[in-house]
């Protein structure tokens, strides 16, 4: 990583007796993005919140661009914030929705320079044709981008998204997360961008943060966490189908299910005795293996089959081409890649 | 005998919305069918139409050969899952999940023997004594999917049960789903915007526009096969690569693709001539024949022969089927890497447009690198330029 640009250190947020941030750590390098990612409640708005300057850390600091900003008011970190209900007033135009951040008392930009800004937004999210449209009167896409434009106008030093995709159609979701992604990185802002969607994280994040209970379970480049991740609670977080965990204990060089002992791959030198198996659908070979599982069910997800197969006591997910012709019933022999393979503790603690 | 029949059902809202245009559906007993498409599409409104819950202005709805068109609700023998389900805050889990089968007036034993069974299923074994406030946001869903699935009535209608969760209990919650329904097999209307929910849940998919039906098939020929330029872009994540291009007269039975040709007086003239494509015997394209020369200036992309009539046309191609390939003469910038855990999406600027193209996670090109792109001439695919419907 590049030299930091945002650090968060040892971040808690209390309310009242509930404690949403719980000791968050977070480095975001100039430039970079971001993803902080959760489900509900996980305390990814909090964090947010936090580093805009909204909610006041009981503990922990927060430094932008190599200064303390821990007890400096909003005004003073010049971060922008894109909520996930857009927060757009409704009887403006678009026009003065846009020009609304620049007409901040204390800002007196004068006139001809709000324009300019307002019409570059606007060229650049391509809504200069909605320009004196009410943003009541707007579809859901276009207020997006009209919020979008209302934090690129101010041309802040940081980007703060707070799940800003997720009331729209998956369709429209998937083509606006390239149109951002895209112009975040022309732009070269860094951002924190918060987002319970595993495709929204591994696509778009320079470093993955998996936040669960208002802690920081992982941070990481998406491949690392992918790939490696420390925890099932990670795994499950990323990833569709969920990666597959399978309870383990070794015998000799190979691993065995420790529901009925069936052969899962080799254990490399030095494994513990038990363990849980984490290995990826896309990992699991539909043949070569020694034993037989039946498919239960079959699903075309375009790309790919996933299929669903009753294996060494439990359901395993295989991700496999779909030229291979299979069928509920049908018996297969899944072979597990021992080199992808990754180990948790038997009890799934971190 | 069909479970459910819509015949020429046509809805117009009192405002003089027409939501839905005269669509007909025949569904199988036990078969699993996602109505899919973007906001005001129609289906909604379908699947109330089907629960009772609007009435039609025009056509016929039947459950089980029966007209039920004019029926009230609780007249029809469905059971429904909506976005929002409200559980009764007073009762426990297993009160909950039990209550329509107590107002059936089913007896005490079966009961309990039902309600463990589909709390099984659902995996709420361990809470069936908690009261609705005690559960997580998902958790709670999954009671109420649990509430409607107890029933066995003719169909289960669903709208965008899974919509307000998170992405990750949605996607182990729609396993849940297929299962059980695979295990009971009632018949099931699903809802949804999530092309990829569809997909993976559908025994058919019927893709809605603009009030009306444009497909209506098994997940993978809706993928491979779509029947119009809406269903190409709309299913798919991302959805098909689509090029406008032109049809020229090449001799008798043949023709060539010229891509890009049909729309540069609106974007200008190309840096380079637009790649050429030729046509091929069978309607099918075939590889390039071998002797056949390329260059920068002349790409030649495949040689295909058609009888389709010359004309503007768009070319389709899904990414995965699109390889790098050092010695392809169309090439480009890859602009955008897009990594999705199982796979990478490369967008490629090249003189005719941007390419979206699958690769495996380990390829080593990536934003900024130089590729040559190869098509599978096996799925090319090809649509009107005009009205959009596929041609070949």
């Amino acid at each position: 990583m590049s030299a930091p640009f945002l650090t968060v250190r040892g971040v808690v947020k209390r309310f009242g007796a509930r404690t949403a941030l719980a000791g968050v750590e977070l480095a975001l390098g100039a430039g970079e993005i971001a993803v902080v990612l959760g489900a509900t409640g996980a305390g990814k708005t909090t964090l947010l919140r936090t580093i805009a300057g909204l909610e006041r850390p009981d503990a922990g600091t927060l430094e932008l661009d190599g200064r303390d900003v821990t007890h400096e008011p909003p005004r003073a970190r010049d971060v922008a914030l894109v909520f996930q209900d857009f927060s757009l007033y409704p009887r403006w135009t678009v026009r003065a929705n846009l020009a609304f951040p620049l007409r901040a008392p204390g800002r007196s930009l004068p006139a001809a320079e709000i324009e300019e800004r307002v019409r570059g937004v606007a060229a650049t999210l391509r809504i200069e044709h909605l320009l004196e449209r009410d943003a009541r009167r707007l579809s859901g896409g276009e207020m997006q981008r009209v919020a979008i434009g209302r934090a690129l106008v101010r041309r802040p030093r940081l980007f703060l998204m707070d799940e800003p995709l997720t009331n729209l159609d998956a369709k429209l979701r998937e083509a606006l997360r390239l149109e951002l992604v895209t112009l975040v990185r022309a732009l070269g802002t860094p951002m924190v961008y918060v987002t319970h969607d595993q495709a929204e994280a591994l696509s778009m994040a320079d470093r993955i943060h998996v936040l669960d209970a208002g802690r920081v379970l992982q941070a990481g480049p998406p491949r690392e966490v992918y790939l490696r991740p420390a925890s099932p609670a990670v795994a499950r977080a990323l990833g569709s189908p969920p990666m597959n965990a399978l309870a383990a204990r070794r015998e000799g060089a190979t691993w065995v299910a420790e529901a009925d002992g069936t052969p899962l791959c080799a254990a490399a030198a030095g494994a513990p005795a038990r363990a849980l198996l984490g290995v990826r659908a896309e990992h699991v070979a539909p043949a070569g293996g020694t034993h037989p599982a039946t498919v239960e069910v079959l699903e075309d997800t375009g790309p790919h089959q996933l299929v669903v197969a009753r294996f060494a006591g439990t359901r395993l997910h295989l991700l496999v081409g779909r030229d291979l012709e299979l069928a509920p019933g049908r018996t297969i022999h899944p072979r597990i890649d021992p080199a992808r393979v990754v180990t948790w503790a038997a009890d799934g603690s971190t | 005998m069909k479970a459910v029949t819509l015949e020429r059902l046509e809805k117009t809202f009192a405002d003089g919305t027409r939501a839905v245009r005269g669509i007909d559906l025949a569904i199988e007993a036990g078969e699993f069918v996602v109505l899919l498409g973007p906001s005001g599409c129609g289906k909604t409104t379908t699947l109330r139409m089907l629960a009772g819950l609007e009435l039609p202005t025009g056509g016929r709805i039947t459950l089980d050969g029966k007209d039920v068109t004019h029926l009230r609700p609780a007249a029809r023998d469905v059971g429904f899952v909506f976005q929002f389900y409200a559980l009764y805050p007073h009762l426990s889990v297993r009160e909950n999940v039990a209550f329509p089968l107590a107002c059936a007036g089913m007896a005490r034993g079966e009961r309990t023997r039902r309600v463990a069974e589909v709390a099984e299923h659902l995996g709420l074994g361990r809470l069936l004594d908690l009261r609705p406030r005690q559960l997580s946001g998902g958790d709670q869903q999954r009671v109420a999917l649990a509430r409607a699935m107890v029933r066995r009535p003719a169909v289960w209608l669903m709208d965008e049960p899974l919509g307000t969760l998170d992405a990750a209990l949605r996607a182990e919650l729609c396993e849940f789903l297929r299962a059980e329904q695979l295990a009971q097999r009632v018949t099931t209307v699903y809802v949804t915007h999530d092309q990829e929910e569809a997909m993976r849940l559908a025994d058919r998919v019927v893709v809605m526009s603009g009030g009306a039906i444009l497909q209506a098939e098994r997940p993978g020929r809706v993928y491979d096969e779509p029947a119009d330029l809406f269903v190409a872009r709309f299913v798919g994540s991302p959805g098909m690569n689509l090029f406008p291009g032109e049809l020229r007269a090449a001799g008798a039975g043949a023709a060539e693709l010229v891509l890009g040709a049909a729309a540069d007086g609106a974007r200008g003239a190309h840096p380079y001539p637009p790649p050429t494509l030729w046509g091929g015997r069978e309607n099918r394209p075939i590889d390039i024949p071998s002797g056949v020369r390329e260059s920068r200036e002349n790409p030649v992309l495949h040689r295909l022969s058609t009888t389709l009539p010359p004309g503007p046309v768009t070319l389709g191609i899904r990414p995965e089927f699109i390889a790098l390939d050092a010695t392809s003469s169309l090439r480009g910038r890859v602009a955008v890497d897009e990594y999705l855990g199982a796979s990478r999406c490369l967008h490629v600027d090249t003189p005719v447009g941007r390419w979206v193209v699958r690769v495996a996670p380990e390829e080593p090109a990536t934003r900024g690198s130089e590729v040559g792109l190869r098509l599978d001439p096996a799925h090319l695919r090809l649509f009107h330029g005009a009205t959009g419907a596929r041609l070949a």
